[in-house]
């Protein structure tokens, strides 16, 4: 049995020439979450894939065990239901808790022969969730989980990764809300790199110099 | 490094897979339909356009069906993998499926049951439209059922490659139309030899041959393709 779950040495990623991330070292072992924040366009998706395999263009060593990777994609078919969904994740990753009853513990008891495209998206994604019950796997890579859930949805979306990590997982969440997970480890990607919101002064200049340049553009044209 | 994992057995997932596909398939039936009623919407039209002149169209009649067939095959190749890889399955489907050639030969083949296998039982329709001599219907037939998984498996490595492209149709086109050639000239070879009454073993060796190189060599090239393409 491996002392850690997930190991991180060295990493760093540069996507279309802006560096997201550099030299980061980390080691997550069993019964440990990490929060991921981070702007928009920091790099935390671009991490989460890099740990499940889908992202090779990266520098440095990651070193993991089976996880499940839970991405913007949700992974569910909207021609199937939402039973011929979950029985085709159990063939790939079995587990062993009862599909009935992991239905019934994201609130979509009743919803198993309901195609999946007639599902609201916050219904959708508790299937999705659903799918982390009825597969084993100790690491989890949770990509925004608690987007499109109403209030109960992510409190019961915080109660699940909660009891993953009390039942010896590990969980990665990138997540723009707090996780307000006791114990949780907090990682923020690229902190004071991303400029920020603009102020309506800064604007308000940006907008008189492109219209000062366009003058003196036409002026040019026009001699 | 994946030692914990715990994977399902070939047959287990070759099957679950299949019924996955044949299930979404009969659920978005026009869909799948389509590539059929394409080709018979087409002879249709050459028929009309010939004048209904029976010597003209059943001396083309053997180029016409496959060139038809192939075009046929290659509208139904671009959603092949579409729709898994918008709704994000096909990227948990690399992650988890080991191996992942067995999914794959699955989807193919579900894929093969609505084009190849279905034109081919339909085939002796086409070939009476086109006025081919009724002794050349069971070459006809013969044809496409070895020819045709050859055509789905070649044209699957290309919807691989072409899935991650906003607009990949036309460039799927002129990726596998070239590589259909072969199976082309053996195919259309073939029924022309049996309307001239001659034998037609040797051409039907060579489209066996081809699929059975397919089948071989396919599915691991689809399995590199798609990790060309999600890996981004």
């Amino acid at each position: 049995m491996s002392q850690f779950l997930l190991r991180l040495e060295h990493l760093s990623c540069t996507r279309d020439g802006r560096s997201l991330f550099g030299d980061l070292d980390l080691t997550l072992s069993q019964g440990e979450c990490l929060e991921l924040r981070g702007p928009n366009g920091s790099g935390k998706s671009t991490l989460l894939r890099a740990i499940a395999g889908l992202y090779p263009d990266i520098q440095g060593t990651i070193s993991t065990s089976d996880c499940l990777y839970w991405g913007h994609r949700l992974g569910l078919n909207g021609l199937l239901t939402a039973e011929e969904n979950l029985r085709w994740y159990q063939t790939l990753q079995p587990g062993t808790v009862d599909l009935a009853a992991a239905l019934a513990r994201v609130g979509m008891r009743g919803y198993e022969r309901v195609p999946c495209h007639r599902m609201s998206a916050g219904q959708q994604r508790r299937i999705a969730l659903a799918r982390l019950l009825v597969c084993d796997s100790t690491l989890w890579l949770l990509d925004e989980p608690f987007t499109a859930l109403d209030s109960q949805g992510q409190e019961m979306a915080r109660q699940l990764i909660f009891e993953h990590v009390q039942r010896d997982g590990a969980v990665v969440c990138a997540t723009h809300q707090p996780l307000a997970l006791e114990g949780a480890r907090l990682m923020d990607l690229a902190a004071g790199q991303n400029p920020g919101p603009a102020s309506p002064e800064a604007i308000m200049a940006l907008e008189k110099e492109v219209a000062k340049k366009e003058a003196e553009d036409h002026g040019v044209h026009e001699r | 490094m994946n030692g914990g994992l715990a994977t399902a057995k070939p047959g287990t997932l070759f099957i679950a897979q299949l019924r996955r596909e044949l299930t979404s398939t009969l659920r978005s039936l026009a869909e799948a339909l389509n590539p059929l009623v394409f080709l018979f919407l087409a002879i249709t039209l050459f028929a009309l356009g010939a004048g209904g002149d029976p010597e003209t169209l059943g001396a083309y009649a053997p180029a016409i069906i496959w060139v038809l067939v192939l075009l046929a095959n290659q509208l139904s190749l671009e959603a092949m993998f579409r729709r898994d890889f918008e709704d994000g399955t096909l990227e948990q489907l690399l992650l988890l499926a080991r191996p992942l050639f067995i999914p794959i030969l699955a989807k193919v083949c579900a894929q093969w049951c609505v084009t190849g296998l279905a034109m081919t039982l339909l085939s002796p329709i086409a070939a009476m439209m086109l006025y081919l001599p009724l002794d050349a219907l069971g070459v006809t037939m013969l044809t496409l059922l070895t020819g045709s998984p050859a055509i789905t498996l070649i044209g699957a490595v290309g919807a691989a490659l072409t899935v991650g492209l906003r607009r990949g149709g036309v460039l799927l086109a002129l990726l596998v139309l070239p590589l259909f050639v072969p199976t082309l000239i053996f195919g259309a070879g073939a029924i022309m030899q049996a309307v001239a009454g001659m034998g037609t073993s040797a051409q039907i060796y060579w489209l066996m041959a081809i699929s059975m190189l397919s089948l071989t060599i396919g599915p691991f090239a689809v399995q590199a393709a798609l990790r060309i393409s999600l890996e981004q």
